[in-house]
């Protein structure tokens, strides 16, 4: 397993609390280079307030968070670019960093997207959009990448192309990368860690321990890929609809 | 033709088209033209001010806009209002404590036309200086922290998330933001101000490709604007500020030509 040296990100005992509730709370998770975490869980389960504490856009409100490093890339799950400003692939590329044009196109190279690079970013598609993004974060060459739902509106096989990418780049780029994502497949598959939310950590190990343990089976149903939608869950404790637990 | 105050007012009113444009660039990007219209309604307090204590009014006028526009962003996070109803209580507000302020300072002759509207001969070699100085260091600071600002204004979280702690630049921005408005009070008078921003970056953003673009024909089509509509100004004898503006809105309406011209070759 990682070496201590290797830590990127550590969060012990996280939560958020707004608006008089705890959106996520008690979530301890750590990160090494080289390393696929994946958060699952339900809507509103906190998976991206939990990435928003790792990224440090939110402030955990109780525990404690420790980064050791500082280049971080960010593909945010939903995000409309103003039709107020003009803005071309080329320049949204270099949004955060100074990256040469050689690196920007090897990056929409392999997600695909190389043809778009003068385009104006209100005219792609919600799909290129979702490459650009990824094809950005990779560019920047980060140490920790986290990706919420990075594939949404992909067609089927850009979907897995893009997964193997992903996979791909942790061992290239030897970053470390939080993975929120629906696709059980790619989950089961290629992640190293894999941590099921809901409001709290429900459950988390690996693959193949998380998937027979009886909370994950609770959450999603025995036959996963089938049952997706259906989030029940009775186990040692239940939801209130909210999401917090019922005492 | 060229009078010394005629002169003396077109390289004021140039250099404060030269700030506005990147400014008002990034006020339509931000959608916060009424937040500029705040401000600048809250010059007026800060003129009176200036009368009333004898200080140098752009200075007053930009301590009165800073406070108005952080007083802003703590209510924001106290009260349950919408950003557009504070920003109309705190200009109304504000605006109107400043004519009230007027009306007890009879003892000093005032201009009040000039100070709603600007007046091109109350233009001295001093406010030049201002003018120039002001603007150099305004655009400096914009210069230095644009990145974190620009990301921030494409998106927030994304920006935070890469360490661009865009909490600072935003702060930076709104005081740069009232800064602008103390420079050019003078000039364009205080209700117009937001026209200067906002309608050379409306004519920029009809004719442009990329940000940067934007920002140099936002910066153009500004002096344009002020060099015209003073010259509009001192034929016609109407106020600067209106003959700015208006130029301002014609030099829009010709922008939205070859708009028409493209969407006609793409049908």
């Amino acid at each position: 397993m990682a070496e201590k040296n290797n830590l990127l990100v550590k969060l012990d005992n996280g939560g958020v609390y707004k608006s008089s509730k705890w959106l996520v709370r008690g979530v301890s998770l750590e990160l090494y280079k080289g390393q696929i975490v994946t958060l699952i869980g339900p809507n509103g389960s906190g998976k991206t307030t939990t990435a928003k504490m790792i990224l440090n856009i939110l402030k955990s409100d109780e525990g404690k968070m420790e980064s050791y490093t500082s280049k971080m890339a960010y593909v945010p799950q939903k995000i409309s670019i103003d039709w107020t400003m003009p803005l071309r692939v080329i320049d949204f590329m270099k949004l955060t960093n100074h990256i040469n044009n050689a690196d920007i196109t090897e990056a929409l190279k392999l997600t695909g997207v190389e043809d778009l690079l003068y385009n104006q970013i209100n005219n792609l598609s919600g799909g290129e959009f979702q490459r650009v993004l990824i094809a950005r974060a990779i560019a920047k060459k980060p140490e920790l990448l986290v990706l919420d739902e990075p594939v949404q509106g992909v067609d089927f096989n850009g979907e897995i192309a893009l997964y193997n990418l992903i996979k791909k780049i942790a061992s290239t780029l030897n970053c470390g990368i939080l993975l929120i994502s629906h696709d059980m497949h790619f989950v089961m598959s290629a992640t190293d860690h894999v941590i099921c939310l809901n409001g709290h950590i429900c459950c988390s190990g690996s693959p193949s321990a998380v998937i027979k343990d009886s909370a994950y089976i609770e959450l999603f149903g025995e036959h996963t890929a089938a049952t997706l939608s259906l989030y029940k869950h009775h186990h040692d404790h239940s939801h209130e609809t909210d999401g917090s637990v019922a005492k | 033709m060229f009078d010394d105050f005629f002169t003396r007012a077109l390289i004021a009113g140039v250099g404060i088209a030269i700030i506005a444009g990147p400014l008002g660039c990034l006020v339509i990007w931000r959608r916060l033209s009424y937040f500029g219209d705040t401000l600048s309604h809250s010059a007026l307090l800060g003129v009176t001010l200036a009368y009333a204590f004898s200080m140098n009014i752009t200075l007053s006028v930009f301590i009165i806009s800073s406070v108005v526009a952080i007083l802003l962003i703590n209510l924001q996070k106290r009260t349950k209002l919408a950003g557009d109803s504070l920003l109309g209580l705190l200009a109304h507000s504000t605006l109107a404590i400043g004519l009230v302020l007027i009306g007890f300072l009879s003892s000093i002759r005032f201009d009040l036309m000039g100070l709603l509207f600007g007046d091109i001969l109350a233009v001295t070699t001093d406010d030049i200086a201002m003018v120039w100085i002001g603007g150099i260091i305004i655009l400096g600071i914009l210069y230095f922290i644009w990145k974190s600002l620009f990301s921030a204004t494409v998106n927030y979280d994304l920006a935070a998330a890469e360490g661009m702690r865009p909490e600072i630049s935003n702060l930076i921005f709104t005081l740069l933001l009232a800064g602008v408005i103390a420079l050019s009070i003078k000039m364009i008078g205080a209700l117009l101000i937001t026209g200067l921003l906002l309608i050379p970056a409306a004519i920029a953003r009809n004719l442009s490709n990329s940000p940067k673009q934007m920002i140099i024909i936002a910066i153009l089509a500004g002096i344009a604007s002020v060099v015209l509509g003073l010259f509009t100004s001192l034929e016609l004898n109407t106020s600067s500020g209106p003959s700015i503006v208006v130029v301002s809105l014609a030099l829009f309406i010709l922008s939205l030509i070859p708009l028409e011209i493209r969407g006609q070759l793409q049908k």
